[in-house]
């Protein structure tokens, strides 16, 4: 009996997914067939943007909207992805170049090449680390604080000082990083010129590739066992423990996971941006990403890419007309979406929304929580089979 | 002996300047368990109080001048705590339970803060009393009918637009008319200057070097604060029920105890506390609308390795987190040390500000893991502290 059910499942698992997967390649496909054509070069510019942010939001859905720990440090690991793309760029030093370092360094007499930048020459060392840097920072500093059952708000308060140490550490390293005014004036990568319009486009096919790669594998973590365990985690970790399971080791995972997508996120904005500067790390960047989950929808990761795009275009619209406005609109979006609208725009649309149409078309309301046992059909049905 | 002296003083100082900053994020943290993120423009709030104050004794003359930071400490608790009032009452009430929430609202309320004090002007002065006539008259008048709570939502969603229309049209046609005098900001976006009085210049001289006066001042305003808080927490009936509260809030509310002023009230000194010491950094440099910002995090990480709850723990902790910064930062230790070894070199490396910050904050992690809840915990059975 079981296993037919199981069987029945899978079946109607399958159509959906199916679904999905056909909607993602038509979405993606219109973004990178049509979009191009419909918008001008600066819409353009922006939209390729905010696709790299959206992937960074995705991260963060991951690891707040399903883990419920509020990283407030991915500016930390955006700027990484960022400046380990930028450090190999800057690699890039024609042979007939009167010195054979990066041209900042030679402004603060640095006359060897510091033993770190050494490795980022190559490209493929580069590509893996622009994941497995932040990668394996955010596991290590993931290990040191979930270890000791820190969580909740205190999480959140050291990840934010970590970023305020990233912050200081990379701005005040003139002679390293090129201190406050970062990485800039890229030239070429693999021996395409980087601001020649094809070059870009091909960056834009990239970007929507791999937004779609890594929607598909957010799915596909949380679908299974392992979303299950993380949504576990986030409504009642004491449990989850005396279940027999050991939270840290999936909490280091997913904040490891997040932080690798932070850094693709940020290595893809970079090659738009053309710069790369400790900026990235402002406290302020860290939390606006933060509200992009929040005005999608948390744990919807739908959401997430939604709310990155809808928030940054608001933010370059509002900022245009009326400059000063803007931080007064942040903050009320902030009050907004924490008092009235909790579960972001996609979590309103599936309740509010989703009761407005069955209240015209006559079915009953979406429930919540979980209705009577009395009048559960399902429950209702097995009392039938089961009770003699 | 002048050396050691003169950096125990300096991290004091620094320490000081930080536990003043973090003793009312810890009561209000402690007690409530609200992550304020806008604790640091509350700060800033009290000193752009101070500011004011300053330029209005600056007319009264000379003999009086001398005394506007007398006047100015209570002002600014009294703006700062009004302020926190306003915010428990209309943001945080709402979210008690949900910290990460509360989180991303303070955020928030801190933006709106920011630009605020960047843009305030008479006109908006006016826009904002106008709008809330208009809005909070309105829900009044609508309050008094029987049905009101079936009507709430839709007498907000009609009020709202109206309101803010009638303002911003007012504002629009205002600010065409008047000129400047109406539209002109209050502060501007740069730092404002807040001279120390006559008697806090100068210092005591000790060898080689001086104890500023106002450095004495902020760690003797920080010693009072200290312990008036401690006494107030301890000795007074309020802070008897604050305590209570603290302990178990609904048994609290089943005695009797009004808990949603303890709520208000903890709320305010907390909030009162952040102004003064922002009275008391604005004696130390230029205060913009950014200040808030830089002591916010520091002031937190107070809180965190102090242990929730306990005001020693944020004295201890506060000290600590000063002298090591400063030890650190000022690169004391160089000179006992050998040029050519790699100490030496790991010593210049971090013998700045900013990388005395980085090397705190390691050692603040290496910290927690030896006493995961700080130097204080709360001690207890109950398995979510």
């Amino acid at each position: 009996m079981l296993q037919v059910q199981g069987k029945v499942n899978q079946v109607a698992k399958q159509k959906p997914r199916l679904f999905e997967l056909s909607a993602i390649g038509v979405i993606a496909l219109i973004l990178i067939a049509v979009m191009p054509l419909l918008l001008s070069d600066f819409r353009l510019d922006l939209l390729h943007r905010y696709l790299a942010l959206a992937i960074v939001a995705l991260g963060i859905d991951l690891i707040w909207g399903y883990t419920g720990l509020l990283s407030l440090g991915h500016g930390i690991f955006f700027a990484l992805g960022g400046y380990a793309i930028a450090m190999h760029i800057k690699l890039q030093i024609p042979e007939t170049a009167s010195s054979q370092l990066p041209d900042f360094m030679g402004l603060y007499g640095v006359t060897e090449l510091p033993w770190f930048w050494g490795p980022f020459s190559s490209f493929p060392f580069t590509a893996i680390a622009i994941l497995l840097i932040p990668g394996i920072l955010a596991a290590f500093l993931g290990y040191l604080v979930f270890r000791n059952r820190i969580r909740g708000v205190y999480f959140s308060i050291l990840t934010q000082a970590a970023t305020i140490v990233f912050f200081n550490f990379f701005n005040g390293q003139q002679k390293l990083f090129n201190g406050t005014n970062g990485l800039t004036d890229f030239q070429t990568l693999l021996g395409f010129p980087i601001s020649h319009p094809n070059t870009q486009y091909g960056f834009y096919v990239l970007t929507v590739i791999l937004l779609a790669g890594s929607y598909l594998l957010c799915r596909w973590l949380t679908s299974g066992r392992f979303g299950r365990l993380l949504i576990a985690i986030r409504d009642d970790e004491s449990r989850v423990r005396f279940s027999g399971y050991n939270p840290t080791g999936y909490k280091v995972l997913v904040f490891a996971i997040s932080a690798a997508l932070a850094g693709l996120g940020g290595a893809l904005f970079t090659l738009r941006a053309g710069i790369i500067s400790p900026r990235a790390m402002d406290i302020a960047f860290s939390i606006e990403m933060v509200i992009w989950v929040a005005v999608g929808g948390r744990a919807t990761l739908i959401g997430a890419i939604l709310g990155a795009l809808l928030v940054n275009y608001g933010k370059s619209f509002l900022s245009e007309q009326f400059p000063e406005i803007w931080l007064f609109f942040q903050g009320a979006l902030f009050l907004i979406v924490v008092l009235v609208l909790p579960n972001g725009i996609v979590g309103w649309l599936r309740t509010e929304a989703g009761n407005f149409f069955r209240r015209i078309t006559g079915h009953p309301r979406y429930m919540i929580t979980y209705p009577q046992l009395a009048e559960d059909p399902e429950i209702q049905r097995e009392r039938e089979t089961l009770e003699p | 002996m002048e050396l050691f002296l003169q950096s125990l003083f300096n991290g004091l100082s620094i320490g000081s300047v930080l536990l003043i900053a973090a003793l009312g994020l810890a009561i209000v943290f402690g007690i409530m368990g609200v992550i304020n993120l806008a604790h640091g423009e509350l700060m800033m709030l009290g000193a752009y109080t101070t500011f004011v104050v300053q330029n209005v004794f600056r007319g009264f003359g000379e003999p009086w001048f001398g005394f506007y930071i007398i006047a100015a400490l209570p002002l600014a608790f009294l703006v700062a705590a009004l302020a926190g009032v306003l915010l428990e009452r209309g943001v945080i009430r709402y979210l008690y339970g949900r910290p990460l929430e509360t989180l991303l609202a303070t955020w928030g309320v801190s933006l709106i803060l920011q630009q605020l004090v960047r843009s305030i002007s008479w006109l908006m002065c006016l826009q904002i009393g106008v709008f809330c006539l208009l809005f909070f008259g309105g829900l009044w008048g609508v309050k008094r009918r029987p049905d009101f709570e079936r009507i709430r939502n839709g007498a907000i969603a009609i009020l709202l637009p109206l309101s803010a229309g009638i303002t911003l049209a007012l504002g629009a046609i205002l600010g065409k008319s008047a000129g400047l005098a109406l539209t002109q900001p209050w502060f501007g976006a740069q730092g404002v200057d807040v001279t120390a009085p006559g008697w806090l210049r100068g210092g005591i001289p000790i060898g080689t070097f001086q104890l500023p006066y106002v450095r004495l001042f902020i760690i003797a305003l920080t010693v009072v604060c200290v312990v008036g808080i401690y006494l107030f927490l301890l000795r007074s009936p309020w802070g008897l029920r604050i305590r209570a509260v603290t302990q178990n809030r609904s048994m609290s509310a089943c005695l009797g105890i009004p808990t949603q002023k303890v709520d208000a009230l903890t709320f305010a000194i907390g909030s009162g506390l952040a102004g003064i010491a922002g009275c008391a950094i604005s004696l130390l440099g230029s205060v913009g609308p950014n200040t808030g910002q830089n002591y916010i995090v520091d002031a937190f990480m107070v809180v965190v390795v102090g242990g929730v709850g306990k005001i020693i723990g944020t004295v201890v902790a506060a000290l600590a987190i000063g002298l090591v910064n400063y030890i650190i930062g000022s690169g004391i230790f160089i000179s006992m040390v050998s040029p050519d070894s790699a100490l030496f070199n790991f010593l210049t490396f971090f013998a700045t500000t900013s990388m005395a910050r980085v090397m705190v904050f390691v050692l603040i992690i290496l910290f927690l893991q030896l006493r995961p809840a700080g130097l204080f915990p709360q001690k207890g059975r109950t398995v979510d502290a």
